[in-house]
């Protein structure tokens, strides 16, 4: 992979957390009915950093969080070389009549979400899904598909790859753009 | 999203021809589809462009359930075909049937036949992934597979653990394919039975015998017994039911002897009152009905990497 121009750190990067938490407020005040899917593997990274943030803000800890893998409703599945390795799903509670917040870390072509929305069905029928991502890549969708949350909006080609890297993985929490893959 | 390694083989005809990666790789995947069934909605849409035909030219319940269920909750499409009923009974040859049931875009064939290697040979003639589902006394590989998920959620490494195998172990294939499979794993296997039903080569397989069941049971972490197959039996091994109950069947009063509790698995069907008495079958040591969970995430799983090699 060749070396990438990093786009967000530090500072930054904690302000576009916290402004995303700070809308997440906004819209479902004390998350009564509600709860939090981070897409696996990266998204729940994001999920849980964002959840250590709401808690700090709303003074209790009584978010309902689930982790959700979507490997087994890829489209891609057979026609991909390599198969991928599937994570945990942890969802212990349904999400029946719920708002739920979707979070994942890159929104791209969409596919990814458009399983994610399918997977999402497997636990019950919601009365709202709403979509969070740190970075948008508006200009590569392959689907009808957009985020009503947004950390940070990247143009960027399809042959490119975003990165984000965690504190709690690779020491730095950061935005990489790479030209390709 | 990490990239797997996919399995060594497009078929599972036998636990010989896996490696510790594949088997690694089934078990892993296997604990994703067993939280899956677990769910209220317990169906993922990953086979739902998949065709899969159930052969079996032998009877069964729980292998042929299971396995339709793995498909059904794999969203596969799926035909059944049992011999009984069928045109084999009209002289058709095997690769026939199974060349015309192709045709109509079958993508994968599971299979139990009563003629040992019957599924290679179809590997050998046929385009289309096999899962062995027991071929005569030879390998009953899922089962195995099945057997020792169900062993490691008891145990989590069986490394070094002491496993016993009861009862039948000639015309066993779930013998065969337990043994393949624990060494695989570096668990230490012995086997149990009359010495008319333990065959004379098994020693060269690594395991260890022993006749005295009290013995065996002592130095076992787990005992996995088998069933008497009186069927595949043409002449007598044993001179009567009765007395392989009296001394080979496990009961209560055996286990409570013992100085450590061991955990007792049985494949099914069991002959409540000959290799195993009801109170031990549904006694808490028993993991008979979790072994039959477990062979639904199993198959599931080993169905799911297939279709996947297959693309």
């Amino acid at each position: 992979m060749s070396r990438g121009r990093t786009i967000l750190l530090d500072k930054r990067f904690e302000l576009t957390l916290q402004r995303l938490a700070h809308q997440l407020i906004e819209n479902y005040g004390d998350f009564s009915n509600t709860c939090i899917i981070g897409v696996q593997e990266r998204g729940v990274l994001l999920a849980e950093r964002l959840i250590e943030l709401l808690e700090i803000e709303l003074g209790h800890r009584n978010l309902e969080y689930g982790k959700l893998d979507i490997t087994f409703y890829r489209d891609d599945f057979r026609t991909r070389k390599n198969p991928l390795k599937a994570s945990s799903t942890e969802i212990d509670f349904l999400i029946e009549a719920k708002r739920v917040i979707l979070i994942d870390d890159v929104l791209y072509t969409g596919r990814t979400i458009q399983s994610a929305l399918a997977a999402l069905q497997d636990f019950g029928r919601p009365e709202q899904v709403e979509l969070l991502c740190l970075v948008d890549r508006r200009f590569n969708r392959h689907l009808p598909i957009q985020a009503d949350y947004v950390g940070i909006t990247i143009d960027a080609l399809d042959e490119a790859y975003v990165k984000v890297e965690w504190k709690e993985q690779n020491s730095k929490d950061r935005i990489l753009l790479f030209p390709a893959k | 999203m990490t990239e797997i390694k996919e399995l060594s083989s497009k078929h599972i005809l036998g636990i010989k021809d896996l490696n510790a990666n594949d088997l690694k790789l089934i078990f892993e995947t296997a604990k994703n589809f067993k939280e899956v069934i677990n769910r209220p909605i317990k169906k993922v849409p990953s086979l739902r462009d998949v065709t899969i035909a159930n052969l079996f030219f032998e009877n069964s319940t729980r292998t042929r359930i299971s396995f339709e269920l793995a498909e059904k909750r794999l969203s596969a499409d799926v035909v059944n075909f049992s011999a009984g009923s069928s045109s084999v009974k009209k002289g058709e040859t095997l690769l026939d049937t199974v060349n015309n049931i192709l045709s109509m875009k079958v993508d994968m064939v599971v299979m139990r036949h009563p003629a040992p290697g019957a599924c290679a040979f179809l590997a050998k003639n046929i385009d289309a992934n096999i899962v062995n589902a027991g071929d005569g006394t030879h390998e009953h590989p899922t089962q195995a597979l099945l057997d020792a998920y169900s062993m490691m959620e008891i145990i989590p490494d069986l490394a070094g653990k002491n496993i016993l195998i009861v009862g039948d172990i000639k015309h066993s294939r779930v013998a065969l394919s337990n043994i393949f499979c624990l060494k695989k794993l570096g668990a230490n296997v012995k086997v149990c039975g009359p010495p008319t039903l333990i065959p004379k080569f098994i020693t060269s397989l690594g395991v260890s015998v022993e006749y005295d069941i009290r013995k065996a049971l002592e130095w076992a972490d787990i005992a996995n017994v088998l069933r008497i197959q009186l069927e595949r039996q043409d002449i007598k091994f044993i001179p009567s039911l009765r007395e392989y109950a009296q001394y080979f069947g496990i009961n209560k009063q055996l286990l409570d002897s013992l100085n450590k509790d061991i955990t007792i698995m049985h494949p099914g069907p069991i002959n409540r009152g000959v290799e195993i008495s009801s109170d031990v079958a549904d006694s808490d040591q028993s993991i008979i009905l979790q072994q039959v969970e477990n062979g639904v995430a199993v198959r599931m799983a080993v169905l799911y990497l297939l279709a996947a090699k297959r693309a």
